[in-house]
């Protein structure tokens, strides 16, 4: 085994257990030791790696996307301790274990030694598969320029849906993330100009919220968690006065004001995005842009960036 | 309501400052520990005291500094675990983590800080994400203190040159530009807080203040100033550190940090920033700087609000520089090459057409400013002075008079100026626009204006010497000399107008000229002047002027030996005639008292010219005077013993002349009211006979006539005496005619014997001791001084002795 990482198990417990990556060839030992002074009969032993998906609204089932076999031992009897060693090369695992809130993706080595008119002998060992990716070649900055914020960004509260038009001409702004796609040590680099500010806004948010979707069709379930709230803005560039449009192109040195983005990823507990696992989930990260006014009224943008695991060239 | 207010403010700030040190002494213990988590986690959560709005930016600040005094030991610690090898990288990224903004920055910016100690990164890339970064707070209270702090610790610690900081090429530009954009972001928090600053404050206040509409309770507005004042405090400091940048020369001054700190400036748009900011500029940058792009920063001052006190600016700017011209001749040449004057005479110019409401006191204040620099730097240009008048009467004109009490007090200081200069009124003379400018003075300002030339040719001891010059200071003080139209006379102070007079009085005394030719005609001039004056001003300055003419007429007799003296046009004949007609203005005063004086000085000075006729016009003329307007008993003593003294030394008349003269003095004598009086008038024209020096005036009969006569009016009053009160009164008159009798005898006056005195003696003793005599101790030293002077006399021995032997004691 190279390397132990911590994996919360259902009682909650956390446990070390081994890390692969797909493709790696599993190698260990499987070791059977009766108790002292008894033999075991049985029909044979085997052991096999499974890769498992389990939705929590269908708990119980098991789809299993992959499943290998060994045979360690022929049906006989055993005395005493005994090592079998095993191997399965170059296994495929295309997905990633996965703990979520309605999902759970893991994978196991199951060893089992079947018996004749008693239960067989079953014992599981998790371990966790994480698959890297290059860089990716195509890396876009997010820009959402004023039509869209003006379009999109409405109050929550539905009351206030009659100021959209208001909002129009109230709020004016322009944001730009440098990266679409993020690993999951990245920094989130980025900035957002204030062009119009007719409303008193108190302070500014980016929230990292992952999306969750399981099941298909009418049995879609989705959950949204919202893993990072990171204050961007205290307070707001409000000049006094209506009519004072501050656009970045002029040379007014009060104009323009950007706010700059720094999220570093690190301290929350991301996954890379999945999408469609085998049909069965997907999960998605978005970055929500929330603004704050003074009567707390909350206005909005969401927009999906991709998280993936760096493959460290060192 | 209000108190509410601020009851509340104080229980936030006591709750703010708990909370920080609760955390703080959580901090304290992770840091004791090395606990680096828990050290970030309570640091931030003490920082996060620092989010509140409820305080207004006074009570912020103690809550700040207390903050302020935290991070110094969070900033130690972070050192230290640098140095036990923890990645400044690490540790800079991982205070970013924190979810706070607020917190997360003073975080940032105090890591920052250690990030550049450790050199591990350019200071400058260091400085221009945290300057960056703090964009993020855009409250203005918060991100004011905020951005404080930044400027606070960095200040140390820029790549200025020299500075161990200090980058590649041109890390000074990095360094200003790190100090200009938070500067600017300041200002534009600074501007938002204070417009915004009613909604800053409690919501009680603002209420308040919304209820008794913008104004506010007059309190409440000082309050509010006083807090924006303090805000800009914050915001100048970073003008400060900018100043003390080594590194900053003339061209980067010029191209880079100038203009961007102007364009904030005028774009702040709030009159009190704009004034501030203005000031700290030209306080923090060195004179020189300010010499060499004056077009720049003067353009600036146009641009301001209209109500911006740019005469208070203008005229540090102008001070400033003026001192630094004075602080070394070499920079003059720098004043000449940009032409700081015209620059500036332009600017104020413009100032003052873009401030139309700038009341005449602003106005007046700025040229006055300018006068002072134009004298400083260009001394020898007395046109640019006059040029700056001019500017001044022109804006002045069609104003009349000023009403303004500051605005004429300014007047003065501007007019004072040029005096102070050059110490000497001969040059301010010179300046055409100098009595224009006067004339916007109300009567008792130019009466103080005046007071003040005289004084600066007082103290400075300036000879006046041409009449063309007289005639044009007596131009400038006519506020003195004559009444100006509608000046209210009732209103003068009796002292002050005898003060102004006398001044004028001395003035008159400081024109001279050694060329009699000159000098007379500034008498002329003078003496035209004078006139105009009117019966209340002739008394105090006719006097000065006789004698000033009677020192000519002196100064001419002793010339007299000079070949050219016959041909000179000015002759002391022509002055006496002068002086004649001049004495008699003193009539319609009417002052006979002193027209007496004057006219008998006149005769003395005409006697030494050996002027006859004219010695004897001017006696005729006391005479006449004390004939037709002394009536006074008390002026007439004084008067006649005036004419007895000049008499007596008048050596010009011949015996004729001196005759009528002699016996109209005589006869005035024993016409005096009081008995006293008469006696001592009349033993005093005894010295009429006899004169010491001239033979032919040694008339020894008529001196014992006189003093018999004194002898018997002296009897005479003590009859008086005795009959109206009983008692004969003093001895004293008796005892004084001894003394004459002794003189005349010790002269040799062959009608004066020793019986005579003898029996005076013993008239005066019997007098003592006769019963009705009141007892005048006075009188009885007298006498007996009079008797110890005789019997010293004897003991000298000699002729003397000889001579006073006879007498008995």
């Amino acid at each position: 085994m190279e390397e132990a990482v911590p994996l919360k198990k259902e009682n909650g417990k956390t446990v070390m257990v081994a890390l692969f990556q797909s493709q790696e060839n599993i190698v260990g030992e499987v070791v059977i030791e009766p108790i002292h002074g008894k033999k075991v009969e049985h029909n044979g032993i085997k052991i096999e790696l499974l890769g498992q998906i389990e939705l929590y609204f269908d708990r119980g089932n098991f789809y299993d996307f992959t499943s290998l076999v060994r045979e360690l031992d022929v049906p006989g009897e055993l005395y005493e301790r005994k090592t079998y060693p095993f191997e399965f090369s170059t296994v495929e695992m295309p997905y990633e274990s996965y703990n979520g809130v309605n999902v759970r993706l893991r994978y196991i080595l199951k060893v089992t030694i079947s018996r004749n008119y008693v239960s067989n002998i079953v014992e599981y060992q998790d371990f966790v598969v994480r698959n890297y990716t290059p860089p990716p070649s195509i890396n876009n900055s997010i820009k959402v320029v004023d039509k869209l914020i003006r379009k999109d960004i409405f109050p929550l509260k539905l009351n206030y849906t009659s100021m959209e038009v208001g909002i129009e001409d109230c709020l004016h702004i322009e944001f730009e993330y440098s990266k679409s796609k993020y690993h999951l040590k990245d920094v989130i680099v980025g900035k957002i100009y204030f062009l119009l500010v007719r409303i008193k806004l108190k302070n500014m948010e980016l929230e990292i919220r992952r999306r969750e979707s399981t099941g298909s069709g009418p049995n879609t379930y989705v959950e949204t968690e919202t893993l990072a709230k990171f204050e961007l803005m205290d307070g707001a560039p409000v000049r006094d006065g209506p009519g004072i449009s501050l656009t970045r192109a002029t040379s007014n040195a009060f104009a323009g004001e950007s706010i700059p983005i720094r999220l570093f990823l690190s301290p929350y507990e991301l996954t890379p995005t999945y999408r469609n696992i085998n049909n069965k989930f997907s999960v998605k990260y978005y970055l929500n842009l929330v603004l704050v006014d003074e009567e707390d009224r909350r206005y909005f943008k969401q927009q999906e960036i991709t998280v993936y695991r760096l493959l460290e060239s060192s | 309501m209000i108190a509410d207010g601020v009851e509340d403010e104080e229980k936030w700030l006591a709750a703010g400052i708990a909370g920080l040190q609760q955390n703080a002494f959580y901090m304290h213990r992770a840091l004791d520990s090395n606990n680096l988590r828990d050290a970030l986690k309570y640091s931030a959560q003490m920082l996060s005291e620092l989010r509140t709005s409820r305080l207004s930016p006074h009570k912020y600040y103690e809550l700040y500094m207390r903050a302020f005094d935290e991070l110094r030991k969070l900033e130690m610690f972070f050192k230290e675990e640098t140095r036990r090898g923890c990645s400044i990288i690490d540790l800079y990224e991982l205070v970013q983590h924190a979810g706070n903004i607020l917190p997360r920055l003073y975080l940032l910016c105090t890591v920052g800080c250690v990030y550049i100690k450790t050199k591990e990164a350019p200071a400058k890339d260091v400085l221009k994400d945290l300057v960056e970064m703090c964009r993020g707070i855009q409250h203005p209270v918060r991100g004011l203190f905020l951005r404080s702090y930044l400027a606070q610790v960095s200040r140390d610690k820029l790549p200025d040159i020299g500075s161990e900081y200090e980058g590649d090429a041109d890390s000074v530009v990095d360094a200003v530009e790190f100090v200009l954009q938070n500067f600017t972001e300041m200002n534009k928090l600074c501007y938002t807080a204070c417009q915004s600053f009613i909604l800053l404050a409690d919501p009680e206040l603002r209420l308040a203040v919304g209820l008794s509409g913008l104004q506010g309770p007059a309190r409440e507005k000082e309050k509010r100033e006083k807090e924006r004042s303090e805000l800009r405090d914050l915001v100048g400091k970073n003008l400060h550190v900018l100043g003390q940048i080594e590194g900053v020369d003339l061209d980067m001054y010029k191209d880079t940090v100038l203009p961007r700190v102007l364009e904030q400036v005028v774009n702040c748009k709030d009159e009190l920033a704009q004034y501030y900011l203005m000031d700290c500029i030209i306080q923090v940058f060195p004179d020189e700087y300010h010499l060499q792009t004056l077009d720049v920063l003067l353009g600036a001052f146009p641009q301001l609000q209209p109500t911006v006190d740019i005469k208070t600016v203008l005229s540090r700017l102008m001070e400033r520089l003026s001192n630094y011209a004075a602080s070394s001749a070499d920079v003059l040449p720098e004043f000449l090459q940009v032409e700081a004057f015209s620059k500036l005479n332009n600017a104020i110019g413009k100032v003052i057409e873009a401030q139309p409401d700038m009341p005449t006191l602003g106005v007046i204040t700025l040229y006055s400013s300018l006068l002072t620099f134009t004298l400083h730097v260009h001394p020898e240009r007395l046109d640019y002075a006059d040029q700056v008048l001019g500017a001044c009467v022109k804006k002045l004109s069609g104003k009349g008079k000023l009403q303004d009490n500051k605005a004429t007090k300014q007047i003065v200081a501007l007019l004072s100026a040029p005096l102070e200069k050059y110490n000497d009124i001969v040059t301010a003379l010179k300046l055409s626009n100098y009595p224009r400018m006067m004339e916007y003075l109300d009567s008792e300002t130019n009466k103080v204006m005046a007071t003040v030339i005289i004084q600066s040719i007082m103290k400075n001891k300036t000879r006046i010497s041409t009449a063309d010059r007289v005639e044009a200071l007596f131009e400038l003080i006519k506020g003195l000399i004559k009444d100006l139209d509608g000046s209210p006379d009732d209103e003068v102070d009796e002292d002050d107008f005898k003060e102004e007079q006398n001044s004028v009085a001395r003035l008159i005394q400081m024109l001279y000229n050694d060329d009699p030719e000159e000098m007379f005609k500034i008498i002329c001039t003078v003496r035209k002047h004078i006139l105009a004056g009117g019966p209340k001003r002739l008394p105090f300055t006719v006097p000065p002027l006789v004698y000033s003419s009677l020192k000519l007429v002196r100064q001419l007799q002793s010339q007299e030996e000079n070949p050219f003296g016959e041909e000179e046009s000015t002759t002391p004949k022509k002055i006496f005639q002068l002086l004649n007609q001049t004495v008699e203005t003193l009539s319609n005063v009417p002052a006979p008292e002193l027209a007496l004086q004057l006219y008998l000085q006149c005769a003395e000075a005409a006697n030494d010219c050996d002027l006859e006729p004219v010695a004897y016009e001017f006696f005729t003329q006391a005479y006449i005077l004390y004939e037709e307007e002394i009536s006074d008993s008390r002026a007439q003593v004084t008067a006649i013993h005036l004419i007895i003294g000049t008499l007596q030394r008048m050596h010009v008349f011949g015996v004729e002349n001196r005759d009528t003269l002699t016996h109209k003095a005589t006869g005035y004598s024993a016409k005096l009211l009081k008995k006293p009086d008469q006696c001592r008038a009349v033993y005093a024209c005894s010295h009429l006979f006899w004169v010491d020096d001239q033979d032919n005036i040694k008339d020894g009969e008529r001196v014992l006539l006189c003093l018999k006569r004194a002898l018997r009016i002296a009897n005479a009053a003590q009859q008086m005496s005795n009959a109206a009160r009983g008692s004969t009164g003093s001895v004293t008159l008796f005892v004084e005619i001894l003394n004459k009798y002794l003189y005349f005898y010790e002269k040799g006056n062959p009608q004066i014997n020793v019986a005579a005195i003898q029996s005076l003696i013993e008239l005066i003793t019997t007098e003592m001791q006769s019963e009705t005599s009141t007892p005048d101790p006075a009188a009885d030293a007298f006498f007996a001084s009079t008797l110890r002077y005789i019997e010293f006399q004897k003991q000298k021995g000699g002729a003397v002795g000889e001579k006073y032997e006879p007498i008995k004691v």
